[in-house]
């Protein structure tokens, strides 16, 4: 037997490629619509009212649908919870480096959205921070959380720790 | 061994294709139907499977969303298995005999629509020397008809009688997606899909979930009048490779059926899930039913094939003959694999 014959075969080349055809759902529809417009909407829970970011179909932890009716509009507005900065380069990513990665609360909502954060200098970055969304001009606006371009801190005193710290 | 008993069923439509809502919003109004018939809340479950495949979905984990449909409070054992709905069943039936849970929800869930589910379905063949030709689904299963028709051991009419009793039955079922009155010639006039196979030889793709309560003992008399009692449940696989089986017979279905004690009694009702008509008459023939079973009262699989889901709505149909007293007996049967490669059989007691 040569010696090729031995050898391993650790290659092989056997292409997938399937394609799909999503659809969104229709709650996150309905937050995609909206957002198009320049609305961020969330949704109650009709259990313990609170108050989901972005709308979905369903409260995660009681399992009940959540009616269409029961979408709030929230502000472009919210609390710093946790954030990050980040130095290393991301394919998908095409932020300069280094840059911060954030959550907020916005105001009303019980679950944070991520994002990030801009116009702001590394060493001032911290919780608690009160932060407005920086979008778009109107005109490029499409179903996408991309309208918003970047939080920017707001010249206000720092939420309280009690406020937010549920939602951290 | 526990008494364990199939208490609530719950599904969707079948439907070709739900335009609007995603898997989730499928699954969401059938769970919450299943809870508020069965007069529970999550506090009273200790266990939750699920069946469901990524594949379907073509996106990793994306089963996990699947239990916002539940909701995740309070915590709970929790399972899942990329099988159909009747295997997660299986799962919680287990979990209920070994005394860690009393009251088990089941359910199974799939949006085939999404993609391209005959050619979705050759990435479960043989990854190596079959897989990279892709034969789609369709077109495995009409090798396995065509070796039953030339080996003589069913015609093309007696298919067609197959799909016309189910689309015959499924008008009675509101949740069946294909039904009506049709003639055998009438449909043997048609064209071949995939030949032998002609259209009516095939399942419908539909999206669609369903959900089942299992409760054991004193626990399912209280949610139920008379449950179905599982008195026999197995499930047996044969091997991947397509030429190592008999095609012409479904052995596994045979050790299922014997194992699950199936031949103890008579069967008022059977529900099988076989995806194409002669897969339904090699079903039939190795569970041994004559002519005293009614077979898929609610049309079958040929009338409405929710993937993940078409299993556990056969053990869900089966249960609820039993529940309403038209079953003192009943088999239910669920398949897994291309050309019945697994099979589950189910028997279910009034």
């Amino acid at each position: 037997m040569s010696e090729e014959a031995n050898e391993p075969i650790e290659v092989l080349r056997l292409p997938v490629e399937l394609e799909y055809q999503y659809t969104a759902g229709e709650s996150a529809s309905r937050f995609l619509r909206a957002i198009k417009r320049g609305k961020l909407l969330g949704q109650r829970c009709p259990v313990d009212g609170r108050v989901y970011f972005p709308t979905r179909g369903c409260c995660p932890q009681h399992g009940v649908p959540m009616a269409d009716d029961g979408s709030v509009e929230l502000p472009d507005v919210g609390t710093l919870v946790t954030y990050s900065i980040v130095r290393i380069p991301s394919e998908n990513i095409p932020l300069d480096l280094p840059y911060v990665t954030i959550q907020v609360l916005l105001d009303g909502a019980d679950t944070v959205m991520m994002h990030v954060l801009g116009e702001c200098a590394l060493e001032d970055v911290h919780m608690g921070m009160r932060l407005k969304a920086k979008w778009k001009p109107e005109e490029e606006w499409e179903s996408s959380v991309g309208n918003i371009l970047y939080f920017v801190p707001q010249d206000e005193p720092d939420a309280p720790y009690d406020s937010y710290k549920e939602h951290i | 061994m526990r008494d364990v008993a199939v208490v609530a069923f719950s599904q969707s439509l079948s439907k070709r294709r739900e335009a609007d809502r995603n898997e989730v919003e499928i699954l969401i109004p059938v769970i919450h139907e299943l809870r508020t018939n069965a007069g529970i809340t999550n506090e009273d479950l200790d266990f939750v499977c699920s069946g469901s495949s990524d594949y379907l979905a073509g996106q990793s984990f994306a089963f996990v969303s699947g239990l916002d449909a539940v909701g995740a409070w309070p915590p709970v054992c929790e399972s899942h298995v990329e099988m159909d709905g009747a295997w997660a069943l299986y799962e919680a039936w287990v979990k209920i005999q070994m005394g860690y849970a009393d009251l088990a929800l089941v359910y199974g869930f799939g949006k085939p629509s999404m993609g391209d589910l005959p050619l979705t379905m050759a990435l479960q063949l043989d990854p190596y020397s079959v897989m990279p030709l892709w034969p789609d689904a369709v077109s495995i299963a009409a090798l396995q008809a065509r070796l039953l028709l030339d080996g003589g051991l069913l015609s093309e009419r007696d298919m067609a009688e197959v799909a016309v009793r189910d689309r015959a039955h499924a008008k009675e079922n509101p949740f069946a997606q294909v039904k009506g009155d049709f003639g055998v010639d009438q449909i043997l006039a048609d064209p071949y899909l995939v030949s032998p196979l002609r259209k009516h030889d095939c399942s419908p793709i539909s999206d669609g979930a369903s959900a089942v309560l299992l409760a054991a003992g004193d626990r399912a008399k209280q949610l139920c009048k008379r449950p179905a009692w599982i008195r026999g449940i197995e499930h047996i696989c044969e091997p991947q490779d397509l030429g190592v089986r008999d095609l012409t017979r479904s052995r596994s279905v045979e050790i299922a059926a014997e194992k699950a004690g199936l031949g103890a009694g008579k069967v008022d009702v059977a529900e099988l899930s076989a995806p194409f008509t002669h897969q339904e008459i090699l079903v039939e023939r190795a569970l041994g039913l004559g002519t005293e079973t009614r077979v898929n009262p609610s049309g079958g699989a040929l009338a409405g094939n929710p993937i993940m889901a078409v299993g556990l709505s056969r053990i869900g149909e089966a249960a609820r003959r039993v529940w309403d007293g038209s079953a003192d007996r009943a088999v239910a049967h669920a398949t897994s694999g291309p050309c019945l490669q697994q099979n589950l059989v189910c028997v279910l007691e009034g």
